[in-house]
């Protein structure tokens, strides 16, 4: 029987494979895939193989494929020390029901959820003047730890936390270098940051502990998720949920949300002002809402067409995940190329995303392909994937996009914004498998005549 | 009509129950979404095509019968 394995991609020649290139360029390594390999290519990370498909045939059968043969678990092995034991990156389907259970992503919380972002949104601007420069990265980086926070735990939790929780947590996603997939303990730098940052929240989640332990119990309607894990105590009268414990479970529900909103806020703060037009065609929806004195609410937040073709766009050409991965547990084919049991399988939003023929003039950003009669994103399914596809896609999808559209209402409802730098100074920082922009991302702002 | 969904995709987040709870529930802990009527009326027609156009993962299906 004669195999037809993936054709290996140029480069990486040393031990470790394209590794190194993986943690320094990785997007000229996944395109290059593509160009030399086509829909189904591979690239080494030390003694793993990745076979990495792209385009919509190869998409959508990584996106159906059941668990039994693509698997999930064994594939981000950088997570796990941000995480702690048990608790895994990118849960399976099964796990990522219970969480819509559990996590206040149900659609009935959503209405509470606009008014709780735009709240968080007020007190950040709050601390303004009138005008001044702001990093727009550590800006939304901290906003989004309030709206997670407030959301996802409860507002309880979110009054106890200020910008150490947000710098520390920072620090973490930091920690998510590619070296992982060799050793994800190896003694370098982002690593020590890593675990010392994951020690001091440990700390400061302690501390917001003992004072509750101290204080009167909340009223029940005000209790919080923490209020209940506190609540569960074993045989001794001690807390089944200790410090170190409840701290994994906060980071690993607030991951997956954090650094992707935060990262896209802030690109779409960028492509609203480098692109002619952009930025004032958004504005203008959003000021027939404020006009007729609406407030920021969820009904408000579905029927903004502009605003959410313009994240689309953003979330198009800067999707926050570049590759998703899993394990192949049995042989498969796949347009006509054998996959063995034990490689790795990936996917590229970032690649996928640009496929010129589902996208024309891919690299150039057109919030029109998403305004009626266009919908680039539903005509293509499955190369359309900042949020993954089928039933791996991103749960927190719609809370998403609540959130964005909720931050840039009251945002851009009361300030005008400037880019502080040149155009193409603003750069993806892709060094980590998390990935950010590189710093500094400077705008001015400056409040509208007439909002207070 | 007749309501049409896609197994693979359906997360069970709910939306259309909020637009139109006659047609689709989402129990607690259910795996997906159940459909009260898989032929409805007309007049449901607008409930049920925002429960489409609204539903995350785009499950939701109308096809026309004559």
């Amino acid at each position: 029987m004669t195999t037809n394995e993936a054709i290996r991609v140029s480069g990486g020649d040393g031990p470790d494979g394209h590794l190194d290139e993986l943690r320094t360029d990785p997007i000229a390594l996944l395109e290059r895939v593509r160009a030399e390999c086509g829909d189904v290519g591979r690239f080494d990370l030390a003694d793993r193989e990745v076979v990495l498909l792209t385009g919509a045939e190869a998409n959508e059968f990584f996106f159906r494929a059941p668990e039994e043969l693509l698997d999930q678990a064994e594939a981000y092995p950088f997570m796990k020390p941000v995480f702690g034991e048990g608790v895994v990156f990118d849960a399976s389907p099964e796990r990522r029901r219970e969480m819509l259970h559990n996590q206040a992503l149900r659609d009935k919380y959503m209405r509470g959820h606009a008014a709780t972002i735009a709240a968080e949104v007020e007190t950040m601007v709050a601390r303004w003047d009138d005008e001044g420069e702001v990093d727009l990265l550590d800006w939304f980086a901290e906003l989004t730890i309030y709206t997670s926070s407030a959301c996802l735990i409860g507002r309880r939790f979110r009054a106890q936390l200020d910008r150490r929780f947000a710098d520390l947590y920072h620090d973490l996603e930091r920690g998510t270098d590619a070296l992982a997939f060799v050793d994800p303990y190896a003694d370098i730098e982002s690593f020590r940051i890593r675990d010392r940052s994951r020690e001091a929240l440990v700390e400061l989640v302690a501390g917001i502990m003992a004072e509750r332990e101290a204080t009167a119990r909340a009223e029940d309607e005000e209790a919080d998720l923490l209020d209940v894990l506190m609540s569960i105590r074993d045989e001794d009268g001690g807390l089944r949920f200790p410090p170190a414990m409840v701290t994994g479970i906060f980071i690993s529900m607030m991951f997956a949300g954090h650094h992707t909103t935060s990262t896209t806020a802030s690109w779409m703060v960028i492509e609203l002002l480098r692109n002619a037009g952009a930025f004032d065609r958004v504005a203008t929806e959003i000021d027939t809402f404020a006009a007729q004195g609406e407030e920021v609410s969820y009904q408000v937040l579905r029927e903004m067409p502009i605003t959410e073709a313009a994240l689309k766009e953003t979330l198009r050409l800067h999707p926050p995940l570049i590759l998703l991965l899993r394990v192949a547990k049995e042989a498969f084919t796949i347009e006509g190329v054998d996959v063995r049991a034990g490689q790795m399988v990936g996917a590229s939003p970032w690649v996928s995303n640009r496929i010129a023929a589902s996208f024309a003039e891919p690299d150039r950003f057109d919030l029109e392909r998403y305004v009626e009669p266009r919908a680039e994103d539903l005509d293509n399914p499955w190369n359309w994937i900042p949020f993954g596809a089928g039933r791996h896609r991103c749960v927190g999808a719609a809370f998403a996009m609540m959130q964005l559209k909720a931050i840039f209402a009251v945002l851009l409802r009361d300030w005008e914004l400037e880019l502080a730098q040149p155009p193409d100074s603003y750069r993806p920082d892709m060094s980590k498998m998390v990935i950010q922009l590189q710093q500094p991302v400077r705008v001015r702002y400056r409040r509208r005549a007439g909002r207070s | 009509m007749r309501i049409e969904i896609d197994r693979d995709l359906c997360q069970v987040h709910g939306v259309c129950e909020s637009e139109a709870p006659e047609v689709f529930v989402v129990p607690k802990r259910a795996e997906t979404v159940t459909v009260l009527i898989e032929h409805p009326d007309e007049s449901l027609r607008p409930r049920i095509t925002a429960a489409a156009k609204y539903c995350p993962t785009r499950a939701i299906r109308i096809i026309e019968e004559d």
